[in-house]
């Protein structure tokens, strides 16, 4: 498997971490709510398809980015640096 | 039909001729009491245990493929019970239970071993907390010893005790843990179902949960609509789109869990090993394959398969704690779909819709609980509260924090368990 | 029996070597294999399930018969197909699976139960008395099961890994991959060409065809030299490409010294091929035909006979006969009478087959059944006239081919069924970028397989960019590949599909009577497929048998799910470097060699290595080490490397504001100069780690974390950084191993720093938690005035390439003042003395609350972890919260791990009210002591608890007590 990272080109799945679903992005505020902070924490679309989630380029630049991907067929549509991605 | 030495006996004299099917393919009826969703291991137990302790045998088992498709089928037949988290204690005791009479309530060879596991430990610190585990487990009623370092090399001699990179300190080693013929489990508990009377309709996957009011009153399927009281949802891997046919976004990330197995070997790994520096875990099937696996590939997936760099770890893990397999080679890879939750523990519980239960949540610890999961939901189902050995698997735990079972330590990032 | 003036094996380069202690001789060229049929050896192996006596069966590495143990010790090598391992001088085989020999096999008396030993009949017996499974009935099946066994030693081989890029990789050797490399690598693109064999040219080896005028080899020859003269190609010979993974990753494996005795090269390297385009041609396996004692030696695929014939100038019989339902077995009678043998007959199943001059064609006939258990002597002929008997000692048996399209499937693909050939083609797109060209995707003549070959070149050309170069195709047989069905021969007897798992026609009928009707199920209910070949040589004709007999056709039965890796790879490869200590990196401290001169036992903290204690004169034990060191340490002065801590390094004008936001307390109130022990949960409101952070600056901050966490810790504040807050202006590096830092701890540490440093430091300006620049002997270094160990003491650190040096100097100091180096061990007892948290206690799944430090969690500013740290689970009194443990009943031993009781409960898990996490034997205070979390513990001071741990045999009355034990007001750390 192999991710574009937008600072480096194409590198090996080796050189980065996954951490999960892109919401991450989205935290709530704090006093959003006992629900939303739930949601934000644990809940996740999950979705058997194109999914957005976010790895860090730990061997590499440094960089969060948000890969489009799909779940099914892992072919990489895409990636953004996290920072302009929310 | 009942399985029998001399059954076998029998039919070998006579041609093999009175062989008869291990379940039946129902068309399905317009409406049951029960709706299983899901034939894997935990979907066919749930069925058997609803028919055989609660009596309830208008039961349909609706699975969109073959039985035992799924996890049950790809997995590393590892069967044990020694957790350490409330919870998880009781009910992988419970499930163990299940196990050693499972031959003899279902009639049919799963082929249950008890082998013996041994969890390695390569650190003071490790050490502690395998004793902490050790004596969660001797409270609990089950069996735990704690080795040395001299008493992993008496029954393991065959690891690299001498240049290796994180040595052995000891071994938390469990000695009714073991293996299991994971297919059996799947095929056994759907002949003892269907011998109770429940539909196993194959090839139906379920598109609607129908909700009238707040209460479930049947599904749609690719076969049709089917009425039903009471649907269970237990279809691990897939949790996330069969709840969201009922509305429902859960705390699950499928992953992709990878395992492997070698050509046929000489008897050579007698125990089930696991190196948890390594994320490592091995044992030989009877066959003579050695069965082994390591972490998940970490990304979400639905491919069930896997990528190298995965594979190349398990390896490397290998090599470094049993040079030995060196030149075991390995003829397949597989890679199963796991429901990763955010404190690495199961859900068994209700759901805000009235007559609709679901059990998922098993993340790649799925294969012994099959029993006890299968037990467990059909008490729920049947009794409408929960099995006393499986109270803790609730869903709100997360939004309110009691009772979280995080035995890895690592929270609530779905991957990391 | 070889034959005159065939094949391509050195008749000059005559080779010995043994099978089962037996002395034979071959040639160079010659695989184990072609070298045991040219010695007239048939029997070579026995079956999985009953043992049956077997023979060669084909000429690749889908051998599911001749599998042999090779070598012996710590080399030996188990299962190693003789259809592939070249011949080398002296090679010693051994034949596997049998007792007391190939040829007397005990367990062969199994065939003789084999109506009782149908597709699963394990699942219905062995299951009275029940103990009687680990006991009796399981031992004894491992023991028959299994082929060749593992040595049980240390793997001695080397292996390596390797990456390698092209822009197209081309899979195969035969007319198909050489046309697709040679029109790629023309137009100047990086071609890999991968060849399983260790000769390239495909089946143009083992055929007589010509091509472009002259045979076939010829030609691949010269186009083979043309390749090898270019620099953007490179030949890869005996690398079988493994699997097809992501983005155009394909794993290989290159067999790099299996026929060179003794090399002192690597044995095997797999490879990681990142390719932009591939090209899979594969080419495609004969399949056998299923009929009664099909399975006896001497029965092989057509195409193995005629190759062994062609390339080796073997023939495996003297009277060889030929069944076939399809055009190509003319090909084997027609090139062994070319060759001089003799063919029986040639028996073709359909009524409509050629003519062939010079051999017996018997047309709509089938063999039924097979004479010669050790090695085939007759085989029966079915006609419409009835049966008759044929003395034939080798059948070349051709029930069709199907393409070799396994790594197109790798990616959940299914290929779909042609009638025209009976067999499975790939479907376009399957995998991104590899297309499938000549008979692996179902194209049987030369000519097709050369024109396809070629237009996959150009088409890859065109996706990655180039002109194509000019390129002819050569001319060559196009024949028409006829075929009329022929899965398995009627009639009574078992007829073999799986030949090493003993799978027969029986036990696929007797599957879908018991209902294993799905194509998955009847695999895993009758074995069949899952031998070494993975169904190569049969699962099409499983599943045809199935489709049959479920009335359903071949496509609607569907295939089984193709997997990684195409041929066994062995661990040792795919794990290569890990053996010893390759795992994982070692780290090394600046100190590490001073420690080890000190004859300090080094242990691994996490990817590190840190001195256990330092060993004094007259010291028999840790024990007595530790508890010097402690004592040093509180009385005099102690030296400590904490270079392993992780340092990072923060930088920018909105670094203290971040900070805030990461941390649960305040840093932005933090003066210049001064350091704060800080906090930091993860977002579901647990601890994630803790440690001092000093400001150093304005905007320039030092975090310092656990050496476990550092990684993760760098990782959690980019995250906050560039994904929750971008905006603020804020750098992180990682600074761990720039700095060695140095604890200089215990009353008279402020004596040794004063002498070394060149200024001595000014008291007013160094109260505790002050941090600043100093220098020593001339180095600009960092001082830090903070305390682990509970007592006045100092943290030093410089650049690395100091760290040597000065720790010899601080130790050599330290001496002089009566002090000196201290341990992990020392340094665990000081740190539990004073109540101090390490992973022990913050393990992941306790809170800020349960470990004391609830208020660090500030009421003013959010923070990583705040919101969801007030869940109600979270801050439940009655969690397991930190207290301090003292043993103070006739038992004075307390134990990390145990777990804890109320006096009078019985140990089980209803009662269990929380567990030990540290432990110490303290000097200072003359007793044990514990850390443990204890349910509302903090309320439960000066109570009594029960300290019980089963497996080690220890259960002591425990006093509750504060988590500091030793100075609680902190006097002496501040003074």
């Amino acid at each position: 498997m192999r991710l574009p990272c937008p600072i480096c080109g194409e590198r090996d799945r080796r050189e980065f971490y996954y951490r999960g679903a892109a919401l991450a992005l989205h935290r709530p505020d704090p006093d959003a709510g006992d629900e939303a902070w739930a949601d934000y924490v644990h809940l996740r679309d999950n979705p058997a398809g194109v999914t957005r989630d976010l790895w860090y380029h730990e061997g590499g630049c440094s960089a969060w980015i948000v890969v489009t991907r799909n779940t099914v067929t892992h072919e990489v549509l895409g990636a953004e640096l996290a920072e302009g991605a929310r | 039909m009942r399985f029998s030495a001399l059954r076998i006996l029998k039919e070998g004299l006579t041609g093999n001729k009175g062989w008869t099917p291990h379940w039946r393919d129902p068309a399905p009826k317009p409406a049951y009491d029960v709706i299983v969703i899901g034939g894997g291991g935990h979907g066919l137990a749930t069925a058997f245990y609803l028919a055989a302790e609660h009596g309830l045998t208008n039961v349909a088992v609706l699975e969109k493929g073959y039985i035992g498709g799924g996890n049950v089928g790809r997995n590393t037949t590892i069967v044990r019970a020694n957790y350490n988290m409330p919870g998880n204690s009781e009910f992988y005791s419970h499930s163990l239970k299940l196990w050693e009479g499972l031959e003899e309530s279902l009639n049919y060879n799963v082929m249950h071993s008890q082998r013996g596991v041994i969890n390695l430990f390569h650190s003071d610190g490790q050490r502690d907390y395998a004793a902490r585990r050790a004596n969660s487990m001797i409270n609990q009623g089950d069996d735990a010893i704690l080795l040395d370092r001299e008493g992993v090399r008496r029954m393991v001699p065959y690891l690299d005790f001498e240049n290796v990179r994180f040595p052995v300190y000891g071994g938390l080693y469990h000695p009714r843990g073991g293996t299991a013929r994971h297919d059996a489990v799947a095929w056994g508990y759907a002949r003892g179902a269907d011998m109770r009377g429940v539909d196993i309709i194959q090839n139906c996957e379920v598109t609607g949960i129908d909700v009238e009011n707040g209460r479930v009153t049947g599904v749609q399927t690719t076969r049709g609509a089917i009425k039903a009281k009471k649907v269970g949802i237990v279809v691990a891997g897939r949790s996330g789109q069969v709840a969201a046919l009922a509305g429902m976004r859960l705390p699950i990330e499928s992953h992709v869990l990878q395992a492997f197995v070698t050509e046929g070997l000489k008897p050579c790994i007698d125990q089930v090993i696991t190196f948890g520096m390594g994320h490592f875990y091995i044992s030989q099937s009877d066959k003579g394959g050695l069965v082994f696996g390591g972490d998940l590939d970490m990304y979400a997936s639905y491919a069930a398969r896997g990528n190298l760099p995965l594979v190349e770890h398990v390896m490397e893990a290998g090599m470094t704690l049993m040079p030995m397999i060196g030149k075991a080679r390995v003829l397949r890879s597989w890679g199963g779909i796991m429901d990763m939750s955010p404190d690495g523990s199961p859900i068994i519980d209700k759901t805000h819709i009235d007559g609709l239960y679901l059990d998922c949540g098993w993340c790649y610890g799925g294969f012994k609980a099959v029993p006890g999961s299968g037990n467990c939901f059909a008490h729920l189902i049947a009794q409408d509260r929960p099995h006393p050995a499986a109270t803790r698997f609730r869903l709100d735990r997360f939004r309110t924090g009691v009772g979280l079972m995080d035995e890895e330590g690592t929270g609530s990032q779905h991957n990391l368990h | 029996m070889r034959l005159a003036n065939r094949g391509m094996v050195d008749r000059n380069a005559p080779v010995t070597f043994t099978f089962d202690g037996v002395g034979h001789s071959g040639f160079e060229g010659d695989t184990l294999a072609s070298a045991l049929l040219a010695n007239g050896v048939r029997l070579v192996g026995r079956s999985f399930k009953y043992h049956r006596p077997r023979g060669i069966l084909t000429a690749g590495s889908e051998e599911p018969n001749a599998l042999v143990t090779l070598g012996s010790g710590a080399r030996q090598d188990p299962n190693v197909r003789a259809t592939q391992q070249e011949l080398y001088e002296g090679l010693a085989a051994q034949s596997q699976n049998r007792w007391p020999s190939l040829d007397w096999d005990l367990l062969a008396l199994n065939d003789l139960a084999a109506p009782f030993f149908g597709a699963g009949f394990y699942y219905k017996t062995f299951m009275w008395p029940k103990a009687f499974w680990e006991k009796l009935y399981e031992p004894a099946i491992r023991r028959a099961a299994g082929l060749g066994a593992l040595s049980g030693l240390n793997n001695a081989d080397t292996y390596e890994r390797a990456f390698a890029f092209c822009d197209l990789l081309v899979i195969g050797s035969g007319p198909a991959g050489l046309m697709a490399a040679l029109g790629a690598a023309r137009a100047g693109a990086d071609v890999i060409l991968a060849e399983e064999d260790f000769r390239m040219g495909g089946r143009l080896l083992a055929e007589t065809h010509e091509v472009d005028g002259k045979p076939g080899h010829l030609w691949a020859a010269g186009l083979l030299d043309e390749l090898a003269s270019m620099d953007n190609v490179r030949l890869m010979t005996r690398t079988t490409v493994t699997g097809a993974y992501d983005q155009g990753t394909y794993g290989a494996l290159e067999r790099v010294s299996h026929h060179v005795p003794r090399s002192r090269a690597p044995l095997e390297c797999f490879w990681r091929i990142v390719a932009k385009r591939a090209i899979l041609a594969a080419g495609a396996l004969e399949r056998p035909v299923a009929f009664r004692n099909n399975d006896r030696p001497g029965i092989m695929t057509a195409s193995a006979v005629r190759a062994y014939a062609n390339r080796w100038g073997v023939s495996p019989g003297k009277a060889v006969s030929v069944f076939t339902n399809n055009d190509d077995g003319y090909r084997t009678a027609r090139d062994l009478v070319a060759a001089g043998v003799h063919v029986a007959a040639l028996i073709d199943s359909r009524h409509d087959g050629p003519d062939l001059p010079g051999v017996h064609v018997i047309k709509g006939a089938q063999v039924c059944d097979a004479a010669g258990r050790k090695g085939l002597e007759s085989i029966t002929i079915r006609t419409h006239r009835g049966e008759e008997k044929l003395l034939t000692d080798c059948l070349a048996m051709s029930g069709g081919w199907n393409p070799t399209l396994h790594l197109t499937c790798h990616m959940n693909g299914r290929p779909a069924w042609r009638e025209d050939i009976q067999g499975f083609a790939p479907v376009p797109g399957m995998i991104p970028g590899l297309q499938a060209v000549g008979a692996c995707n179902g194209s049987f003549s030369t000519a097709a397989c050369l024109r396809e070959g070629a237009e996959a070149a150009e088409d890859a050309l065109e996706a990655l960019g180039f002109k194509p170069a000019a390129l002819e195709l050569p001319q060559a047989e196009d024949d028409p590949f006829r075929i009329a069905p022929l899965w398995s021969v009627e009639g009574k007897g078992r007829a073999w599909l799986d030949f090493q798992n003993d799978v027969t026609v029986k036990d696929v009928k007797q599957a879908a009577v018991e209902n294993f009707r799905s194509v998955e199920h009847m695999k895993r209910y009758t074995t069949q497929g899952m031998a070494t070949d993975q169904g190569k040589n049969s699962n099409v004709a499983a599943l045809a048998v199935l489709a049959d007999v479920t009335g359903r056709a071949i496509p609607e039965t569907g295939t089984t799910t193709f997997r990684p890796p195409f041929v066994p790879v062995s661990i040792a490869a795919m794990g290569a470097g890990a053996q010893g200590k390759g795992f994982a990196p070692q780290r090394f401290t600046t100190s590490h060699k001073a420690s080890i001169e000190r004859g300090a036992p080094m242990i691994e903290a996490g990817l590190w290595y840190r001195p256990s204690y330092f060993p004094a004169p007259g010291e028999s034990n840790w024990r007595q080490a530790c508890d010097r060191e402690v004592k040093m340490v509180r009385e005099t002065v102690g030296i400590c490397d904490v270079s392993t801590l992780g340092k990072i390094d923060i930088q920018g004008p909105d670094a203290a504001a971040f900070l805030d936001f990461v941390y649960t307390n305040t840093f932005s109130t933090l003066k210049v100069g001064r350091t704060r022990y800080g906090l930091m949960l993860r977002e579901d409101g647990f601890v994630m780690d803790d440690g001092t952070c000093a400001r150093l600056g304005e905007t320039h901050f030092l975090m310092t974390t656990t050496t476990a966490a550092a990684g993760e810790v760098m990782r959690h504040l980019e995250f906050v950084h560039q994904c929750l807050r971008p905006e603020l202006d804020v750098v992180f590096t990682s600074v761990t191993e720039q700095w060695a830092q140095f604890a200089v701890a215990g009353p008279k540490s402020r004596d040794l720093l004063d002498a070394l440093l060149d200024k001595p430091l000014n008291g007013p300006d160094w109260p505790f938690m002050a941090c600043g620049p100093v220098t020593v002997m001339g180095v600009k270094a960092r001082l830090f005035r903070i305390s682990f160990s509970g007592e006045h003491a100092y943290e030093l650190a410089v650049p690395a390439r100091y760290g040597d040096a000065l720790f010899r100097e601080l130790l050599a100091r330290a001496g002089a003042l009566g002090g000196g180096p201290y341990g992990m061990e020392a340094l665990n007892v000081l740190r539990i003395e004073k109540g101090f948290i390490t992973h022990s206690e913050i393990h992941g799944r306790t809170t800020a609350y349960d470990v004391g430090l609830g208020k660090m969690v500030s009421e003013k500013k959010d923070c990583i972890g705040k919101t969801m740290s007030e869940r109600d689970g979270l801050i439940d009194p009655m969690r397991e919260r930190l207290v301090g443990l003292k043993p103070v009943g006739a038992v004075k031993q307390v134990i990390a791990g145990a777990h804890l009781f109320e006096v009078d409960d019985a140990p089980v898990r209803e009662n269990d009210k929380g567990y030990v996490t540290s432990v110490c034997y303290s000097p200072t205070l003359g007793h044990m002591l514990a850390l443990a979390f204890l349910k509302n513990g903090p309320e439960r001071i000066g109570e009594r608890v029960k300290m019980v741990d089963h497996v080690r045999k220890i259960e002591a009355l425990c006093e509750v007590v504060h988590p500091i034990a030793f100075d609680p007001e902190g006097g002496r750390m501040r003074d």
